[in-house]
């Protein structure tokens, strides 16, 4: 079991390491001076060169490779081209932001999404299944940002029970923090709810069909234990998979709707960063992400080894 | 007073009907076999007991079981009296099983929801009842998944579900269908056992007339959904009356044709000295690589035009050789020449792969459904160095088709549109159309019911009369060995225990696990002696 996890962390490591290379290579490429943007059209030569010297961009790639690496291994991600400020700072004020939206978002869209999906399998082919499964075509076929717009409409606008947008920052309570999140939430949670109520029941339905599950029958449970009791384990194995891949999509991908709800979340300052050529910035952030996508799978991989026994024994 | 009875049950599916008009009974301490071949709705009468059925299902009739019409009871009702005075006993014992609880918990369950007692007891309990079917705890200790156990501690442990509180009736569908055959000798004697020992009722349902004939009292022959024949097991003995009855009783009790073929002293297969290793896929820093031996320096010879078996339990490793022989699957020692040549996994070309051919057991999953039979059987022909013109092509497959029995119109239909027995005659036709020497037959008839199962024996061996083709004949079912083959390889954990001519290994084996494979084998005529 110890063996299989220290693999796990080796593989782990060079998924970073090969991140890394990837991210700094790409960013090399894309043209665009961030010296040049900084200082406007109109800049000498020899002030940009000064601020290139600066900024170290004029070190050689393999030298600015590695300090980059080295200071993320400590903790220091550097000095914002555009800003002036440490990335470490930008970045963990906006990470308190995505990564509790983010994660909100992934327990509303679980905690809807498991249960409609149950229900739908157990009365398949009747007409309340049809008529949820009708409901999340629509729920995944809307666009996400339109929905915030009418949750904004109503809650915030006719009944004011949230305020149309902005972050209260975490000072300010827990509750309220949440509060400011909630609206944001649930318009990422929708879709995603939607998918995976989909795989719930199809994942379901077809652990429903397997041979286990008519023996359970057999011995004298009743559809619905038999359904409790044997399939919804069984059927966990894809859920947990597209619960991972939303994860991820969740912390990066909520840009639009951080835009709908003026949220100062990772997504928006990823694409100012881009914008401005910031591009310590846009490295580090990616980094990020691809650093939590990481954790993520493994904690999957964790999750997968907890549910089957038969990956417990094949990893002793 | 029967404990079960049925009384003109009929059962429809979708305005289908599926069973119809049955009329049968069994009593307490009474074995009832039911049989038939696949279609004959006889799993659907199972299911019709204890109410499970698809979706879309109608049942009429009654079926009286302990003095209640089963037909009439509510579900909740239903559900205290499956598993607690029923036991089912399905045929696939690997997926029976949940893969994810392991099999105390399994067992347990069934005890506890029936009975007013702890979980602890009921746990106790569970133990004592796999003991009886032969699990002890030392050895298969509650904590064991299913896939830790082989298919017939699986069936064994459904088993210890099925009785676990002593149940008035058991139903067993196919239990040992799935097993090997020293495996399903010992489950047979299993259930006897506890038919005896806890005075039950057992309805047994099998395609296999030799099963049912060494443990039933009394029998139904069905087809189509309804019960053909019925009586006490001597009707086996005294002579069927109804015709589909004595085809299948014909079929069951198949001798084939005398082969009547001189084989050559020329060798045309030869594989010698062949070892295939496998070891463990787990990266380890501190253990040496376990290594295991599928195939154990195994030589024999097939000369040209010679039928040789090859007969095994599964994981004996006559699936390896065979991939070997067809360079499928590289070998790690040892040497297989076919004629000159010698067969390498990385390279077959394609005049060596011309000379052999092989045919499959499942006869669903060994054709693109995508394609039409004439480009199914005509597909080899692209191992052909010269071009074969399209109308010629016609021709060559249109001729194998009326020749393993199908109309040449067959040649424009998809293979969705055939019966199991027919898909085999495709593959046989497909396996001949480029003139092979050798065809290896993997299990090519198992899958298929005894009736057509007897026709594409008889086929076989008109065809390697012939054609003068050699075969080797791979099966776990020694009597579809005897009657096709004049050479026989017995296999046992990778090695070859007993080899020699058929009938020879048949009357004085040798070796002690041919003779227990020769005991376990259900033999009709063996079991009507006894009768």
């Amino acid at each position: 079991m110890l063996q299989y996890f220290v693999r796990r962390i080796v593989t782990l490591f060079f998924t970073l390491v090969i991140a890394s290379l990837v991210i700094f290579v790409s960013l090399e490429i894309i043209p665009g001076d961030p010296a040049s943007y900084m200082l406007g059209i109109n800049a000498q030569e020899d002030t940009l060169q000064a601020l290139r010297q600066e900024l170290g961009l004029d070190k050689p790639k393999l030298e600015r490779y590695l300090e980059w690496v080295k200071g993320m291994l400590i903790g220091d991600f550097g000095v914002s081209y555009t800003y002036r400020a440490p990335v470490i700072e930008m970045v963990s004020d906006r990470l308190w932001v995505s990564l509790p939206l983010a994660v909100y978002a992934l327990i509303l869209s679980t905690l809807i999404s498991l249960p409609v999906g149950i229900y739908a399998a157990a009365n398949r082919g009747k007409i309340s299944d049809l008529s949820v499964m009708g409901v999340t075509q629509i729920g995944i076929a809307v666009p996400n940002f339109w929905f915030a717009m009418l949750l904004v409409y109503l809650f915030a606008i006719i009944l004011r029970w949230f305020s149309a947008g902005g972050f209260s920052g975490w000072e300010a309570g827990l509750f309220l923090g949440l509060k400011s999140l909630t609206l944001p939430a649930i318009s990422l949670a929708l879709p995603q709810a939607s998918i995976l109520a989909r795989v719930m029941r199809s994942s379901l339905i077809d652990t429903l069909n397997e041979d286990f599950i008519k023996t359970a029958r057999a011995k004298g449970l009743t559809q619905n234990q038999a359904l409790i009791k044997h399939g919804i384990r069984n059927a966990l194995i894809p859920v947990l998979t597209i619960i991972g891949l939303q994860f991820s999509f969740l912390m990066a991908g909520a840009i639009i709707i951080e835009n709908v709800f003026f949220l100062p979340g990772l997504g928006r300052l990823i694409f100012q960063s881009i914008a401005q050529r910031d591009i310590i910035v846009v490295e580090s952030v990616i980094m990020l992400l691809v650093f939590s996508v990481v954790i993520v799978t493994f904690l999957v991989d964790v999750a997968y080894v907890i549910v089957d026994p038969r990956l417990r024994s094949s990893i002793l | 007073m029967s404990l079960i009875q049925a009384k003109d049950l009929s059962l429809n599916i979708h305005n289908q009907k599926i069973l119809n008009n049955l009329n049968f009974e069994a009593n307490t301490g009474e074995i009832l076999g039911i049989i038939g071949e696949s279609g004959s709705g006889k799993s659907m009468t199972a299911n019709s007991i204890i109410q499970l059925l698809p979706h879309g299902a109608s049942l009429r009739g009654e079926i009286i079981f302990d003095n209640k019409n089963l037909l009439n009871i509510s579900e909740d009702k239903m559900c205290n009296i499956r598993g607690k005075d029923i036991g089912f006993i399905f045929q696939e014992p690997m997926t029976a099983l949940n893969p994810l609880k392991n099999i105390g918990d399994q067992v347990s369950e069934v005890i506890k929801l029936h009975s007013n007692i702890t979980l602890k007891d009921s746990v106790k309990m569970a133990a004592k009842v796999l003991q009886r079917v032969g699990l002890p705890q030392e050895k298969f200790p509650l904590t064991r998944y299913p896939f830790e156990l082989s298919g017939g501690q699986r069936q064994r442990v459904v088993i210890a579900m099925a009785i676990a509180i002593k149940p008035k009736l058991l139903i067993a569908d196919e239990p040992s269908t799935a097993l090997d055959v020293t495996t399903q000798a010992k489950l047979i004697q299993l259930l006897k056992k506890l038919v005896s020992e806890d005075d039950l009722c057992l309805i047994m349902i099998t395609h296999d007339l030799a099963v049912i004939a060494e443990m039933a009292d009394k029998i139904i022959i069905m087809k189509e959904g309804e019960i053909i024949e019925s009586g006490s097991i001597n009707i086996l003995k005294k002579g069927l009356k109804s015709v589909y009855s004595k085809t299948l009783f014909a079929a069951s009790d198949y001798k084939s044709k005398n082969i009547n073929k001189i084989s050559s002293d020329k060798t045309l297969l030869e594989v010698k000295n062949v070892s295939r290793d496998y070891s463990d896929n787990s990266i380890s820093f501190f253990k040496s690589k376990k290594i295991f031996k599928a195939v154990n320096n195994v030589s024999f010879n097939i000369n040209y035009n010679e039928n040789v078996g090859l007969v095994g339990e599964s994981g004996c490793g006559k699936s390896t050789i065979t991939r070997a022989i067809l360079g499928l699957d590289p070998i790690s020692q040892g040497k297989i020449t076919l004629e000159a040549d010698e067969i390498k996994a990385e390279n077959v070309d394609n005049e060596i792969r011309k000379k052999i051919q092989v045919v499959f057991q499942d006869p669903f999953g060994s054709f693109n459904p995508r394609h039409n039979v004439f480009k199914l059987v005509s597909e080899p022909l692209f191992l052909q160095k010269e071009k074969v013109k399209e109308k010629e092509k016609y021709e060559l497959v249109e001729g194998l088709l009326l020749r393993v029995g199908l109309k040449a119109s067959d040649s424009k239909k998809y293979i969705h549109e055939f019966s199991g027995g027919q898909r085999q005659r495709i593959a046989i036709a497909r396996s001949l159309i480029v003139k092979p020497k050798l065809i290896i037959l993997d299990e090519a008839v198992s899958a298929l019911d005894v009736s057509i199962r007897a026709q594409i024996l008889d086929l076989l061996v008109e065809l390697s009369e012939n054609f003068g083709l050699s075969y080797l004949f791979i099966s776990h079912d020694l009597s579809l060995v005897q009657s096709i083959t004049t050479k026989v390889l017995v296999m046992k954990s990778g090695e070859i225990v007993e080899a020699g001519e058929t009938a020879d290994v048949f009357k004085f084996p040798k070796h002690e696990y041919t003779k227990t494979l020769l005991d376990s084998s259900p033999n009709l005529q063996k079991a009507l002696k006894k009768l």
